[in-house]
């Protein structure tokens, strides 16, 4: 098992430096000019290129690249080219609401769909079935943003009960976090509910075929717990892998309902350094949100272990 | 059946903060502000972003200071006099000026500051050309020695509008011009809460207690600067729904530029305002690209400023009427030097007239790129607008949308339009930058300095310096009216005419100053 | 959606229920999905019938109006009518939507194929398909159409990478399982060449997963696409697509909600559509749900 995880870290290493590649190139052969929106509306040629040769961007690319490497193995993630701030500072700034939001997104759909998945293995056939099926595809066809307007037309400015827009710590006031958490959190769970329901729904209605099952009901054992008990702790599997195949899904949400909702969070520091062409910034959150992938499958692949005693490496 | 357990939730999780006014409402007073932009530097001489010059004024002091009536006032300075000859201008700093950190503002400061700020400034560059030397002859005294007389030094240093030479401490102002400075002490009504600043998102000041105010009253960026609030805090919100929201809903107080379409949402709100603080609005100009085919011929782009119409441009980018106002002259209407010379080359547009205009210039079907920034949504009207009049007079239009980092990018190209090359881009200025020819960037016609687009008319630049020697308000008007017909003569730029952009407000708060910019002093929340 | 479409067959786990009453409803619901993919291919292959005027005619003076008997369903910000730029709109966004999936799906499956058959590339391949699956694809689609300006071409091609390394994946599986297969050890040892085994043996045992995974795919373009445009990183907004027509609107959303809302609504539909025509491919064509119909 120690081996298995050894092997898995070591196995991160080329992967990593596959996404530092790609992302380096992508960004340095970009046209966009850092240096040119920098140096503003009067600046003439010789300005510009004093302000390249400044951010280092008249190096050749392999030596920016090689630079680039060596800071971040001490790691310096670089200083963002805009706003001068060390790249980790920012991200510092930012880490919280994102994170706060990606688990609650997380809890919530948990929370939400396997009941719902059950629901509908249990009624299979029927009307709330469908129903609930409809819902969820639904759920994987309408985009964030369009989920995220209608939420704040309907319970924010209809309703009131909900604040607009913004993040709140929970660590400051967990009354205020949850309430702006809130419809975030709904907009953004929907596709995973959709897609947490159907795989929990899917699995369920699997085993209630198994053989084990129908002998527990022969002996007679209570409905209920027959569907709790044994179908669900073997559901759980599948539903931790949609879980960590949604993470990719989850960061590309993220990102649109920190903008409708104005979460100051990664996301939305990434999309603005992208389109600001602010490279150290955009290079140091690619590279985070890479690595923060790979850990978190690999802490999946361990769950499997602990989750179905079948599964070895 | 899920829909009511989340109304349950949603009712108990409610009760906390409705409970209190609004949510979210501070203790003490604070100033919530969404700006026009986000703040990406503090750095208000390297960079000509208005939103780094709105910093700028709430951080930092300056010599002198434009009044509502965009004449320049003293602010740091207690009085001043020129020489006999017009050599020597000596200025004595007021009483009591100090910086953040506690230390006096000297003229040695003054004196970095400006020199700093005369090699990045298009104006400060005009000027510098006649400075022989600047330095603090004392303390309290500063002195500019010049190698010939100039008549625009004040309205030089009064500039409101970028670059503004603030006025920051030596050390500090002797950073190299290209490089960004690290800290923002100055002598202004506010101090910058760097450890606060989230970039991005949120930009904290606080009141400095230690600001000594002018004693006459405030006008325009000059007159007392009193801070009213204890703190304030720009809370960027990229999209202008959720601001719009943010505003109804009680979390901010203040909406610095309210797109035009929503102000009447807005003014039916309750508890909210719009007013137009700016009473020179904004100028919309597409500018052309001299050195390339098709518009490096004069009469293409005669044809182009005849087809487009500002008011279908205007009504297209702006959409309330109330929010522009056609206007053919280069100094916003309303400003001093505004002109009414050259108009009838460009009014009234014309179809029939453009299509004339081409066929005199024997244009040949010759692609005509216009570049269309995303991500500015009244300037990219522009573009659409020009874009449809080109096509209207059987012009091959090619309109290329990209965002304004790679527009900026690309307008520095020379190269033909079949190189990666462009013809026209559009763009905005506050009426502010545009009242007088000297800080206006597009009429330089010296391609060695110009901006973008490079005319080239030694008729244009003798024009300039003669408005730049010119004495007396007479002879400037004279001057500035030449220039103008000589620049629509020539073609600088298609003129979009005058928007104006409101801002909102909750009705508790008091205090907005009239101005081409924003000012956050003598602002206030009474109590409701 | 294709996350799901994985899950499912990594875990080997199929949805089952009471046979008929199931096959009913369940013809029901793709019959709903192709007819509305037909109506929406329809209306983008035959726009300019369909009572359109110009998508690109601006008319300042009619900006914002509500819906009536000139413009059926109102017109934008710029005057234009929106029930022409929702109609041409299909256009970009199913073109985006397909030419995402069959690109995605033949270089995948050319990959796929390589990287199952030869052992040796097999390593490398999968370590930089493990890697671009890393990067989030949102960011790298956004990253990728700033490098090369927005045009059609460039969000495809930027949607498409990041979809690709699941289409190996699958690929590489099929191919894994099959080559174990005693009728194909048996062509090999009779000498058949690499080509034909491929094409005979491989291939047909790719296809129905591909297909199906293929109309995942175009439903995640789609969205993907939106996805862009709001962000600023999408089509050129001159052309419509309803992607950018949303991101657009949005600033107008309190006092024209419908500029969002018809596109939205339409784009909605057809990711649903696709969603559930890929649904009922799989339940037929996948051989493990086949063979418990």
């Amino acid at each position: 098992m120690l081996i298995f995880i050894l092997k898995r870290i070591l196995s991160t290493i080329p992967v990593m430096a596959v996404v530092a590649l790609v992302v380096f190139l992508l960004l340095r052969l970009s046209p966009g000019d850092p240096a040119a929106v920098i140096a503003g509306d009067y600046a003439t040629a010789e300005q510009i290129a004093k302000i390249r040769i400044q951010l280092g961007l008249d190096q050749p690319i392999y030596a920016q690249f090689v630079s680039w490497i060596l800071r971040l193995l001490h790691g310096d993630l670089g200083v963002s080219i805009f706003s001068n701030l060390p790249v980790s500072t920012l991200i510092a700034q930012r880490v919280e609401p994102t994170t706060m939001l990606a688990l609650t997104t997380i809890v919530f759909s948990i929370v939400v769909a396997v009941p719902l998945g059950v629901l509908a293995a249990a009624k299979a056939g029927t009307w709330i079935d469908r129903a609930v099926m409809v819902f969820a595809v639904v759920g994987f066809s309408v985009p964030v943003f369009v989920l995220g307007y209608f939420f704040i037309y309907g319970f924010a400015i209809g309703l009131r009960w909900f604040p607009v827009q913004g993040y709140r710590s929970p660590f400051d006031s967990p009354a205020d976090f949850l309430a702006h958490i809130a419809l975030p959190t709904v907009a953004l769970s929907a596709i995973f509910i959709a897609l947490i329901a159907r795989i929990t729904r899917a699995s369920v209605l699997e085993i209630l075929e198994e053989d084990y099952i129908r002998t527990a009901r022969a002996k007679g054992q209570v409905e209920r717990k027959v569907l709790l008990v044994h179908a669900l702790g073997n559901a759980a599997v599948p539903i931790v892998t949609v879980i960590g195949l949604g993470i990719a899904a989850l960061i590309g949400g993220v990102v649109v309902t920190e903008s409708v909702f104005n979460i100051p969070g990664l996301g939305r520091l990434v999309v603005d350094a992208i389109l600001k062409r602010d490279y150290p910034i955009i290079q140091g959150l690619i590279l985070l949100f890479s690595l923060v992938y790979i850990v978190l499958n690999l802490v999946i692949d361990i769950a499997y272990t602990l989750l179905d005693p079948r599964i070895r490496y | 059946m899920k829909l009511t357990r989340r109304s349950f939730v949603g009712g108990t999780l409610a009760a906390p903060f409705l409970a209190k006014s609004g949510f979210g409402q501070a203790r003490g007073s604070v100033l919530r502000v969404i700006p026009h932009a986000d703040l990406k530097n503090i750095d208000p001489i390297w960079t000509t972003a208005y939103i780094s010059r709105n910093h700028g004024y709430m951080v930092y002091d300056a010599l002198f200071a434009m009044d509502q009536n965009l004449k320049p006032q003293p602010q740091m300075v207690d009085k001043w006099e020129t020489s006999a000859d017009g050599k020597t201008w000596t200025f004595v700093l007021r009483d009591g000026l100090s910086f953040h950190d506690g230390k006096p503002v000297t003229a040695e400061d003054c004196a970095a500051s400006l020199k700093r700020w005369g090699k990045r400034d298009a104006m400060g560059q005009a000027m510098f050309g006649a400075v022989e030397s600047v330095s603090g002859r004392d303390a309290k005294t500063l002195e500019i020695k010049l190698t010939r007389p100039y008549g625009l030094l004040i309205d030089s240093i009064a500039k409101i509008s970028s670059n503004v030479p603030f006025i920051m401490p030596k050390a500090i102002a002797e950073t190299d011009p290209f490089k960004q400075i690290e800290s923002a002490v100055g002598s202004g009504p506010f101090v910058f809460q760097k450890a606060e600043w989230v970039p991005g998102s949120k930009v904290v000041y606080t009141k400095f207690a230690g600001y000594v105010p002018r004693k006459e009253p405030t006008s325009g960026a000059a007159g007392a600067k009193i801070a009213k609030v204890d703190r304030v805090e720009w809370l960027y919100i990229p999209d202008p729904t959720t601001c719009m929201n943010a505003l109804m809903s009680g979390e901010v107080d203040y909406y610095e530029q309210v797109p035009g379409d929503l102000a009447p949402v807005l003014a039916k709100a309750p508890g909210v305002k719009i007013e137009v603080l700016d009473p020179i609005g904004s100028q919309g100009m597409v500018r052309f690209n001299h050195l390339v085919a098709p518009t490096n011929n004069v009469l293409v782009r005669r044809a182009i400023m005849r087809a487009v119409s500002q008011k279908d441009a205007l009504a297209a980018a702006v959409g309330n009427p109330d929010y522009y106002k056609e206007c053919l002259s280069i100094y916003p209407c309303g400003s001093p030097l505004e002109a009414k010379t050259g108009e009838e080359l460009v009014y009234p547009s014309s179809l029939d007239e453009a299509k004339k205009l081409l066929k005199e210039a024997n244009y040949a079907g010759e692609k005509l790129v216009i570049l269309q920034p995303t991500d500015i949504p009244i300037t990219s009207a522009f573009a659409l607008v020009v874009g449809k009049a080109c096509r209207d007079i059987g012009m091959n239009v090619d309109v290329q949308a990209m965002d304004w980092s790679s527009i900026t990018s690309r307008r520095a190209k020379k190269e033909p339009v079949d190189q990666g090359g462009w013809n026209m881009f559009p763009t905005w200025w506050i009426g502010g930058d545009l009242l007088n020819p000297m800080s206006n960037a597009s009429l330089v016609a010296d391609p060695a300095k110009a901006w973008p687009g490079w005319p080239t008319d030694p008729k244009l630049e003798e024009l300039r310096t003669a408005f730049a020697n010119a004495s007396g308000a007479e002879a400037q008007k004279k001057a500035a009216a030449d220039i103008q017909a000589r620049a629509i003569e020539i073609g600088t730029a298609v003129n979009m005419g005058i928007f104006f952009v409101p801002v909102g407000y909750r009705d508790n708060v008091k205090g907005m100053i009239p101005s081409p910019v924003q000012f956050f002093w003598n602002m206030e929340k009474v109590s409701a | 959606m294709t996350e799901a479409a994985e899950s499912e067959r990594e875990t080997g786990i199929v949805a089952t229920r009471p046979r008929s009453a199931r096959r009913l409803a369940a013809h029901t619901l793709v019959m709903l999905g192709i007819a509305i993919m037909a109506v929406m291919v329809l209306a983008a292959l035959f726009a300019p019938l369909l009572w359109t005027g110009d998508p690109l005619g601006l008319n300042p003076l009619q900006r914002l109006r509500p819906p009536s008997a000139a413009n059926w369903l109102g017109t934008d910000q710029f005057g234009r009518d929106l029930w022409t730029r929702t109609v041409y709109g299909a256009r970009v966004s199913l073109t985006v939507g397909v030419a995402v999936a069959a690109l995605s799906i033949s270089i995948g499956l050319v990959t796929g194929l390589v990287a199952g058959y030869i052992r040796v590339l097999d390593a490398v391949v999968m370590r930089v398909m493990d890697g671009v699956m890393a990067i989030p694809g949102v960011l790298l689609a956004i990253a990728m159409v700033s490098l090369s300006g927005a045009s059609r071409l460039t969000v495809i091609v930027a949607i498409t990478v990041p979809e690709i390394p699941r289409v190996v994946r699958l690929v590489r599986a099929v191919v894994l399982t099959v080559r174990e297969e005693p009728y194909v050890e048996a062509a090999i040892g009779a000498g058949t060449r690499l080509p034909l085994i491929l094409i005979r043996h491989v291939l047909p045992n790719c296809i129905p997963p591909l297909i199906v995974q293929a109309t995942y795919v175009c439903a995640s373009a789609m969205l993907t696409e939106a996805i862009l445009s709001f962000l600023g990183a999408g089509t050129p907004p001159e052309i419509p697509s309803w992607g950018n027509m949303m991101a657009e609107g949005r600033a107008f959303f309190p006092i024209a909600p419908r500029i969002v809302l018809f596109p939205g609504v339409a784009l909605a539909l057809t990711i649903l559509a696709v969603n559930v025509l890929g649904d009922g491919l799989r339940d037929r064509l996948d051989p493990k749900i086949a063979k418990r119909m």
